[in-house]
């Protein structure tokens, strides 16, 4: 009796032993990456997706054997549209499972809500949506556009094969939309369209009624000019806001709307027919044709098992930023955050769009922009594009606060906000 | 003699054969000519082809008729192998192809075979354009009519003949006016003498509506000084009549938000405006009703593809069926338990909803989903001055069936009648032989049917997402509570009053402001009337 139940102990005590150094070991053999996305909430409809995408990517290295000899793992948390909870979700995953970096956030406002905790437990950010500038962070990287690889653009083509003369700039109320116009009108106006030609209207986040609105545009657009509207209408919006553009028959032909936050997920329901033509802008189009595109529809629709599953530009965003931090950290030889980040700058890797995209000293990277149109099939056809790459410019050359500033990381400078006027580190923003 | 007779027949057959050869020919030759210049569409930029489109419009032979339309749906692709340009259709993993000039049909060709003839708005343009020329002399009267649609907005010098030959030949009075319209229109930017010029301003200024003061505006820029005053004075007389056209458009506005308050609150008149159950789950009925007609259109799309005009018909019992099923689980599984507690019961329903959300997230993923419109719920017509969307209009005459349906059930039926008899006194109907538990349960369920079906209707206007519901609860407890709790008539005015009040605001103060300043008024109307618009007076109001 006695006999058998030291015998079971010792079993015990070595297959807790066993367990203990099996996960010892395992913990030492991955490296973990943090996934910092709302799967639940009003985001959850855009954020989910890149979830998926980053645990597609993770799997996809895995495969090939992983970084610096180990496999990689990741860890998803959930901050559940909560912008507080961002912050408490990002602690969790530095101090908590101590991963190497974070991939995540999509509105301004939860980044905003993360970047003391970076700053503070030193980590590193990957942010992959396109957003209003006017920040350089030493521990994010952006990977998404800065307003001149995506507004610019776009209002350059506009009044360049559209011919257009009057602008209607409407917008979600919050603090992208907000500064975006800011910018876009100061630019308009640098162009020489007067304040009359330009309406800019705000509307709030889930906003469904757009009757008056559509109204006023085809008003707006009927004073013998040709009018065009610059959409930074954000999420659930858009669907109501282009279902009654189709309705009151605002064509393409007659007033376009570029968009700046609508792309092929957020098409995928919506009955295109009637919109087609109506523009967007975006560094990457799931249409675009090249091998490695279509390597990566393929992988992601058998990772999804969904063969009707889209792409878009934030995926393709964290694509890049994913392979840029497998470069550097190879390139550094470890995950060290401070190592990681002296190796991140000037790192270049393959985009989607058939070309390389680098990290600049300014923690934006490179990309092409493309104007493309909406077609019937839910897609979008590129109809323009950038010559060359576009360096992403975090402060805005358009707005008098920000002119003179620039951001470089590099030794000795490291300053994401030099004021080359004064020749100061710290000038407006943190 | 009959010789003679022989030889001038003979000289007549050679002469009609000749004829023919040569008549053949030309008509080949223009064909071959046509194809040259189809093709050569294949190898062009934007600007190549909008050129290259000019110029096949001014063949003016209707046989390019179809590659045009084809190219501006983009079905116009090029064989890479031989630079042949053709019209297709997809057929499995193939394309079949159409001859671009002949319109035969031409075999068929893998997809990879072929590269699509890109278009853009300015290509599809100069096609619209080019297709109202040629499609003016159409025998089919709604061809015609959209061909002088595209010329009116598109108006240019060189239509004016083409115009003139249309309206000597047009014998449809609709299609008459528009031509003269257009014809006034292209008068406006052409060279013609300042006389012609002042009539056609006097045409487009009779006609009236947005278009009119669209084009006399464009020409007011480049106008002559003879000419102005006429223009101005145009400008300012639709002006006028536009902007009292502009309220009665405020009011429709008002009266389709109102509408869609209306649905999304009449489920909750009953829930929680007769049987007092403050329902957090009530926005994720409405959500689940609007997955029901997703369902449903899915099912038909793969399956019944002729039945898609009838797909709101079909989903409409469903999703009462579907929700009312649910809500009875609710009340049966959680709310029975909670009655008097209306704390507790808030905390339960909001769980519910957020495991409903999640549920649905986990099913359908959390990305919208595609609900059609069916084709006479879409676009728009014109009452006066005034742009009227069908599926506005239609939702309009929804809610208001659905809210005569509830009050007949209520007031007309036994089991209305029960209904209200628990509500007003529980336990004299107790004692009256009434089972008030599952007059409870079928209560609870009918609202929750209503909602569902109220989520039919707005499938067709907004978001279907697991989000739905969040952004209709507010409001909908807002238009019970305005309206006086236990009143149906009371939620009807209540939704069409703020409706129609926001719908005011919004073109002063904006969206944004527009819905606060709504808010902050309630907030003082409660004050100072906490039951409500139609407080309901008796003994419920103390139980």
């Amino acid at each position: 009796m006695s006999i058998k139940r030291r015998a079971t102990g010792a079993l015990l005590a070595a297959i807790l032993s066993t367990t203990a150094f099996h996960g010892a070991f395992a913990a030492d053999d991955t490296i973990k990456v943090g996934i910092l996305h709302s799967l639940s909430g009003t985001m959850a409809i855009s954020e989910t997706t890149l979830k998926d995408a980053m645990l597609m990517l993770i799997d996809e290295q895995n495969k090939k054997g992983g970084l610096l000899g180990k496999k990689l793992e990741a860890v998803v948390v959930d901050p559940a549209s909560d912008w507080p909870l961002f912050a408490e979700k990002a602690r969790e995953l530095i101090s908590v499972d101590k991963v190497s970096a974070v991939f995540g956030c999509w509105t301004s406002v939860s980044r905003k809500s993360v970047l003391p905790v970076f700053e503070e437990l030193n980590s590193i950010l990957f942010y992959p949506v396109q957003y209003e500038g006017e920040e350089s962070q030493r521990n994010v990287f952006y990977t998404g556009a800065a307003p001149n690889q995506q507004a610019i653009p776009a209002v350059d083509y506009l009044m360049a094969n559209e011919g257009v003369e009057r602008w209607v700039l409407a917008g979600t109320d919050y603090v992208y939309p907000r500064t975006t116009n800011k910018i876009l009108e100061a630019y308009l106006k640098s162009k020489g369209v007067a304040a009359e030609d330009i309406m800019i209207n705000y509307t709030p986040f889930g906003h469904s009624d757009w009757q008056t609105i559509v109204s006023d545009i085809k008003k707006f657009g009927s004073a013998g000019k040709k009018t065009a509207v610059v959409s930074t209408i954000n999420g659930d919006a858009n669907v109501p806001f282009y279902k009654e553009l189709g309705n009151q028959g605002v064509k393409a032909e007659d007033i376009p709307v570029v968009a700046f936050s609508v792309g092929e997920e957020e098409l995928a329901g919506l009955d295109t027919g009637p919109l087609v033509g109506h523009l967007a802008a975006w560094n990457y189009f799931q249409s675009v044709d090249n091998p490695a595109n279509a390597e990566f529809i393929k992988t992601w629709q058998a990772f999804t098992k969904n063969d009707k599953r889209v792409t878009n530009d934030p995926m393709e965003a964290h694509y890049i930023g994913f392979n840029m931090w497998l470069k550097a950290v190879e390139k550094a030889g470890t995950t060290d955050t401070d190592a990681v980040l002296d190796a991140m700058i000037g790192v270049s890797v393959p985009n989607l769009s058939g070309g390389y995209s680098t990290m600049m000293p300014n923690h934006h990277i490179t990309k092409p922009v493309l104007i493309g149109e909406i077609q019937t099939d839910g897609q979008f056809e590129t109809v323009w594009e950038t010559p060359g790459l576009v360096v992403g410019d975090e402060w805005s050359d358009f707005l008098p606060d920000s002119k003179d500033l620039i951001a470089d990381w590099r030794k000795p400078m490291e300053c994401g906000n030099f004021n080359v006027a004064t020749g100061k580190c710290g000038g407006k923003g943190s | 003699m009959h010789a003679r007779l022989i030889h001038r027949f003979l000289q007549c057959l050679l002469v009609a054969f000749c004829l023919t050869v040569t008549l053949l020919a030309t008509d080949l030759r223009a064909a071959d000519d046509l194809r040259t210049m189809v093709n050569a569409l294949g190898g062009g930029n934007f600007q190549q082809n909008q050129k290259q489109v000019e110029a096949l419009a001014k063949t003016g032979d209707p046989r390019i008729v179809p590659a045009l339309e084809a190219l501006s749906e983009g079905d116009l692709y090029q064989r890479k192998a031989d630079g042949t340009v053709f019209i297709v259709k997809p057929a499995g993993s193939n394309f079949t192809l159409i001859d671009a000039v002949t319109g035969d049909a031409a075999g068929e060709e893998a997809k990879a075979a072929l590269e699509k003839i890109k278009v853009n708005n300015g290509l599809r343009r100069t096609i619209r354009a080019a297709l109202g020329g040629l499609t003016l002399m159409s025998p089919d009267t709604g061809v015609r009519l959209q061909a002088a649609n595209t010329i009116l907005r598109t108006p240019s010098a060189d239509a004016l003949d083409g115009l003139d030959a249309a309206l000597a030949a047009e014998t449809d009075g609709t299609v008459r006016a528009v031509l003269e319209k257009a014809r006034a229109a292209s008068v406006l930017v052409s060279d013609r003498p300042v006389d012609e010029k002042k009539a056609a301003v006097a045409t487009v200024v009779e006609t009236g509506g947005r278009d009119s003061l669209s084009l006399l505006s464009a020409a007011l820029a480049t106008a002559d000084e003879s000419l102005r005053p006429d223009i101005e004075a145009g400008i300012t007389k639709i002006e006028d009549r536009q902007a009292l056209w502009a309220a009665g458009q405020n009011v429709w506005y008002g009266l389709s938000l109102g509408s869609v308050l209306l649905l999304a609150a009449i489920g909750l008149a009953i829930t929680f405006g007769v049987m007092g159950i403050i329902n957090m789950a009530h926005g994720e009925m409405v959500m689940l009703g609007a997955y029901t007609t997703f369902v449903v259109q899915q099912i038909i799309r793969t399956s019944f593809p002729g039945l898609f005009d009838w797909s709101l018909a079909i989903a409409l019992p469903l999703a009462f069926l579907v929700t009312g099923v649910v809500g009875l689980a609710i009340e049966r599984g959680i709310i029975r338990f909670l009655y008097g507690r209306p704390l507790e019961t808030l905390l339960a329903t909001w769980g519910v909803s957020l495991i409903l959300q999640q549920a649905v997230r986990s099913i359908f993923g959390p990305t919208n989903q595609e609900v059609g419109n069916p084709s006479w719920m879409s676009g728009a017509f014109d009452l006066g001055g005034m742009t009227i969307t069908w599926n506005r209009m239609w939702i309009i005459v929804f809610s208001l069936a659905v809210f005569a349906f509830l009050l007949f059930l209520l007031k007309r039926t036994p089991m209305g009648l029960q209904m209200r008899a628990v509500t007003q006194n529980r336990r004299m109907a107790s004692s009256m032989g009434i089972r008030t538990p599952w007059v409870d349960a079928l209560t609870f369920a009918l609202g929750s049917g209503i909602a569902g079906i109220a989520g039919v209707a707005l499938s067709q206007i907004d978001n279907v997402s697991p989000n739905l519901g969040q952004g209709y609860i507010i409001d909908s407890f807002m238009v019970v509570v305005f309206g006086g709790v236990g009143n149906l008539w009371g939620t009807l005015v209540g939704a069409f009053t703020l409706g129609i009040l926001n719908k005011f605001l919004e073109p002063y103060a904006g969206a944004v402001l527009g819905k606060i300043l709504v808010l902050v008024l309630i907030i003082l109307f409660i004050q100072k009337r906490p039951r409500g618009l139609f407080a309901l007076k008796g003994r419920a109001v103390e139980a």
